[in-house]
């Protein structure tokens, strides 16, 4: 306990600095969704990076991984991992699909 | 890591946690993984017909990503409040804490209700979980959309219901109590949500029972274990917000 204690207490001003991150990396994927930047699949791309961006931010600082043991934190990169997997596999597979003119 | 066992007084009885932590919060973190993969199976099946339908719905408006921006500044916010009201658990700051931990629940009530009133705009509009008016040929855009953001307002849900139980014990019950009588007599009986607030009445109800069955102090441990729940509600919607409301945006 006396380890995780001493390495957050100073870190009140960085949990502002995330949350503000956060909300500046949101305002980005509106305005990016708003204006119409990209085509749709490229739109996809660009939210899903900033999107793990984003929870990269949440679990690391918010949920104080980045300060847990390395045993702990390989055991949860499986569900990551395993969801990137997915993602790499159902995506191109949907996208395949709509070039296949299956309606 | 070994000071859990000193903590116990019964040092060298037992070997340090693999994890280099305490079991509940192990438990929690396990719990975690398995919901990550629920709601990636959920997230999946919406975003894969999502990219494979031609025609998909794009129902949002202005007014829709409005609300739903403000929903998502509610929940990050909250992860704030969570993690400032963790701080002052490690402080042992017992009021502190439970001021922080209201405010977590206040954002996370605020989108539950914002989130509610979204459901019922679409409902009025005439989507189903089976139909929807504005893409006839493409039926399950309702199905997918309501068991995914359905599935998360639960969470939400069960999670403004934990922080309650943490903050305020058995005081938190005849406010549940309240909040659900209110809810349920004020919402008309034409709107879902007439009977969604019925979970509310099984929260108070499985909360009544864990509270008197078996009642104790939640200390610094139980508060982080509790934010931990509420950043992995948070993280959800961070993905639920990109993918169903921005990828579906009408732009006029």
């Amino acid at each position: 306990m006396h380890n995780v204690a001493t390495t957050h207490d100073e870190g009140k001003g960085q949990y502002f600095w995330v949350w503000g991150a956060l909300l500046i990396l949101t305002a980005v994927e509106v305005m990016l969704a708003y204006r119409q930047v990209f085509q749709p699949l490229r739109m996809l791309e660009v939210l899903m990076v900033l999107s793990v961006i984003k929870s990269a931010l949440i679990i690391g600082y918010f949920m104080h991984l980045k300060y847990e043991n390395p045993a702990m934190k390989w055991v949860l990169m499986i569900a990551v991992v395993t969801c990137l997997c997915l993602m790499f596999i159902f995506f191109p597979d949907a996208f395949r699909i709509v070039h296949l003119g299956v309606r | 890591m070994s000071d859990v066992a000193v903590q116990h007084g019964i040092a060298g009885a037992y070997e340090p946690s693999l994890f280099g932590t305490y079991s509940k919060k192990i438990g929690m973190w396990l719990f975690l993984l398995s919901d990550t993969l629920t709601f990636g199976a959920l997230l999946f099946a919406y975003s894969y017909g999502r990219i494979s339908t031609p025609g998909w719905p794009t129902p949002f408006g202005k007014e829709s990503i409005t609300n739903a921006t403000i929903m998502t500044a509610c929940l990050l916010s909250s992860s704030l409040t969570m993690v400032l009201g963790v701080l002052a658990a490690r402080r042992g700051d017992r009021s502190w804490t439970r001021n922080w931990i209201l405010a977590t629940m206040f954002f996370g009530a605020a989108f539950i209700v914002l989130h509610g009133m979204e459901w019922t705009n679409l409902i009025h509009e005439g989507m189903t979980p089976f139909t929807n008016p504005w893409a006839p040929n493409v039926p399950q855009f309702g199905g997918t959309f309501f068991t995914l953001t359905g599935m998360h307002m639960l969470h939400v849900t069960i999670g403004v219901i934990y922080l309650g139980v943490i903050a305020l014990r058995k005081k938190f019950l005849p406010i549940l109590l309240g909040i659900w009588l209110i809810a349920w007599l004020t919402i008309p009986s034409n709107n879902v949500f007439h009977y969604g607030v019925h979970t509310l009445l099984v929260g108070c109800i499985v909360a009544a029972a864990i509270l008197f069955l078996k009642p104790k102090d939640y200390d610094s441990h139980d508060v982080e274990v509790a934010g931990l729940y509420w950043h992995f509600v948070d993280l959800v919607w961070m993905f639920i917000f990109p993918l169903v409301y921005l990828m579906s945006t009408k732009v006029v």
